[in-house]
């Protein structure tokens, strides 16, 4: 599995300050796969993601997308930090989806589509439209092309987020926490957006605490705490005969 | 109270059926109305005062408002305004880009810079800038510390204008670096992450996601900024530049009529003064867009609006507001 993963963390440290919020994270998810990572808040889980595109960068350890190094250059038994330019280029290839959206409130849901298409790809304005389009029609939005994303619901929004990062056609696309900020009525809209897409073959990996899309969706359930991994496997396994004592704890919270 | 309470929440539904229709009576405030009639008097007064002191003296007024001297006064007044403006902007956004830079000695320049201007008095450098030939006689560019390449003399390149303009920029960009320094500290740190996260080049991020967005902060507090530069023009009357307030002192020296030409050169600030900030409310409406859910409508709407309630309630048969 390890030869042939779209996504492979190796070792990963992390520390702010004083406080090591990754210890030595590994995983890998294969292509076409979805990773559901679980954990209390504070055990890394979204560190883990954001170091995956390098938003943080690594203590120790390493991240590769579909054989490529993030954020390094291997050579002669060293890394070499990238320039950011190159940071930015690698970037384009995973999609990121934040917890709070974070669209561009001054652009139109159309042009927060195909900014970065246009800017960091080098698309046409008229190549980029009309994949963003497809894309709002994708997540139920195309109506909206035109509207500014304050005037959506929050649901909305998200979805228009998870359109943006689809934009840049990613290997892989990363959800921070991707329903934590709504409302409980419009979580199910963005649910049911992410598992299309993974029915449709994208390699995601998602950390949320919708253990309910877990067991449904995820083709691994990754269990995070005090910055390692203590857990991983099929959702059957490790949601239903949890074998460490603190999987089993969370869950009985949380279910 | 548990006892109470159902029948308090039955209450209006098993009530009088005519309460949802009772006319509303809008409570009274008499004394909001006496100390409004007690301001119009006094305000009034004053108008009256305005009119009729002779001290004012409105015909000489009238005589110098537009007179060719005042009016050469207004615009060399506005082309000082400008060029300050313009010059001070642009090098207060490369002070601001300094202090937000990466690097250590980048940042300290851009404080240092910061620091230096806001520390002088705007006159005192003003006259510094009018004596710079005494200090310096010839300027030159060159290798740094080695030959010379194209030498002039200072007086040539920087009269009084120019000394003048160099002034006003020098200190307006101190001002201009920490506001717009302020507007974009104020941008959501998640607008850069989604900006970074989606491989946006650096540059496209500042001029395309920062910038427009820090625009709303940025633009009210620099439209003060060019409204005090406006009047501190005022100040270069030191350097004998034939701007309006020392225009004005030159007509009153001559004259000896100091009241009506001070109000000539009032009238000229505030005239301006207020076409700048009727500039100022459609450009912050410009870069408001997507910030509302509603726009606000501008000052015509709102006009119309007002009028078109007020002959409603004309014509309405009750008569009275609703």
């Amino acid at each position: 599995m390890t030869a042939t993963a779209m996504v492979d963390v190796r070792g990963v440290h992390k520390s702010f300050g004083r406080l090591e919020v990754l210890r030595g994270v590994d995983l890998q998810a294969a292509p076409g796969s979805v990773t559901v990572v679980l954990g209390p808040s504070g055990s890394g889980k979204s560190t883990l993601l954001r170091a995956i595109n390098h938003l943080e960068k690594l203590d120790r350890g390493t991240v590769s997308v579909d054989g490529e190094l993030i954020g390094y250059r291997r050579s002669g038994g060293r890394l070499y930090e990238l320039k950011e330019r190159e940071v930015l280029r690698q970037r384009t290839r995973l999609g990121f989806v934040f917890q709070n959206f974070n669209l561009f409130p001054h652009l139109t849901v159309l042009e927060n589509l195909t900014e970065a298409p246009v800017s960091a790809l080098g698309k046409s304005r008229a190549e980029a439209r009309a994949t963003a389009l497809e894309l709002l029609a994708r997540v139920g939005l195309a109506d909206k092309a035109e509207e500014y994303p304050r005037r959506l619901s929050g649901g909305q929004q998200q979805r228009v987020a998870i359109a943006r990062a689809l934009a840049l056609e990613p290997k892989v696309l990363l959800f921070d926490e991707p329903t934590s900020a709504l409302d409980p009525e419009l979580v199910g809209e963005v649910l049911d957006v992410i598992r299309d897409l993974a029915a449709a073959g994208t390699t995601m990996i998602v950390v949320t605490h919708e253990i309910g899309f877990a067991r449904e969706v995820a083709d691994t359930v990754v269990f995070m705490d005090g910055g390692v991994v203590v857990e991983q496997g099929p959702p059957e396994a490790v949601l239903d005969h949890p074998q460490h004592e603190r999987t089993r704890a969370f869950l009985s919270k949380v279910l | 109270m548990t006892t109470t309470a159902p029948a308090q929440t039955a209450g209006p539904r098993t009530g009088p059926p005519g309460d949802a229709g009772l006319p509303v009576v809008p409570a009274r405030h008499p004394w909001r109305w006496a100390a409004g009639a007690a301001a119009l008097v006094l305000v009034a007064q004053f108008l009256h005062g305005l009119a009729t002191n002779p001290g004012w003296d409105w015909p000489t007024f009238r005589v110098y408002f537009a007179t060719g001297t005042i009016l050469q006064a207004v615009g060399t007044t506005l082309r000082l305004t400008f060029w300050a403006t313009l010059l001070g902007f642009a090098l207060g956004a490369v002070v601001a880009a300094l202090r937000l830079s990466r690097s250590a000695i980048l940042q300290t320049i851009g404080w240092t810079y910061v620091w230096a201007f806001r520390s002088i008095p705007l006159i005192v450098q003003l006259v510094f800038w009018f004596n710079l030939s005494y200090l310096y006689r010839r300027f030159g560019l060159g290798v740094p510390f080695g030959p010379v390449l194209w030498e002039f003399d200072t007086v040539h390149v920087l009269g009084a204008f120019g000394a003048a303009v160099l002034g006003l920029a020098l200190h307006q960009a101190a001002y201009a670096a920490e506001i717009i320094r302020a507007g974009v500290i104020a941008v959501d740190t998640g607008q850069l992450e989604a900006a970074a996260a989606l491989g946006i080049p650096r540059l496209r991020q500042a001029r395309r996601i920062v910038l427009p967005q820090a625009m709303r902060g940025i633009l009210p507090n620099a439209a003060n900024e060019i409204v005090s530069l406006f009047k501190a023009t005022s100040v270069v009357y030191v350097m004998a530049i034939g701007e309006l307030f020392y225009q004005v002192q030159v007509v009153y020296g001559r004259t000896g009529r100091v009241v009506p030409l001070l109000m000539v050169a009032t009238a000229w600030y505030v005239l301006l003064t207020t076409l700048l900030s009727i500039g100022q409310f459609w450009v912050e409406r410009h870069f408001a867009r997507g910030a509302d859910r509603t726009p606000p409508p501008g000052p015509l709407r709102r006009a119309r609006d007002l009028v078109r309630r007020i002959t409603d309630d004309r014509l309405s048969p009750s008569g009275g507001p609703r």
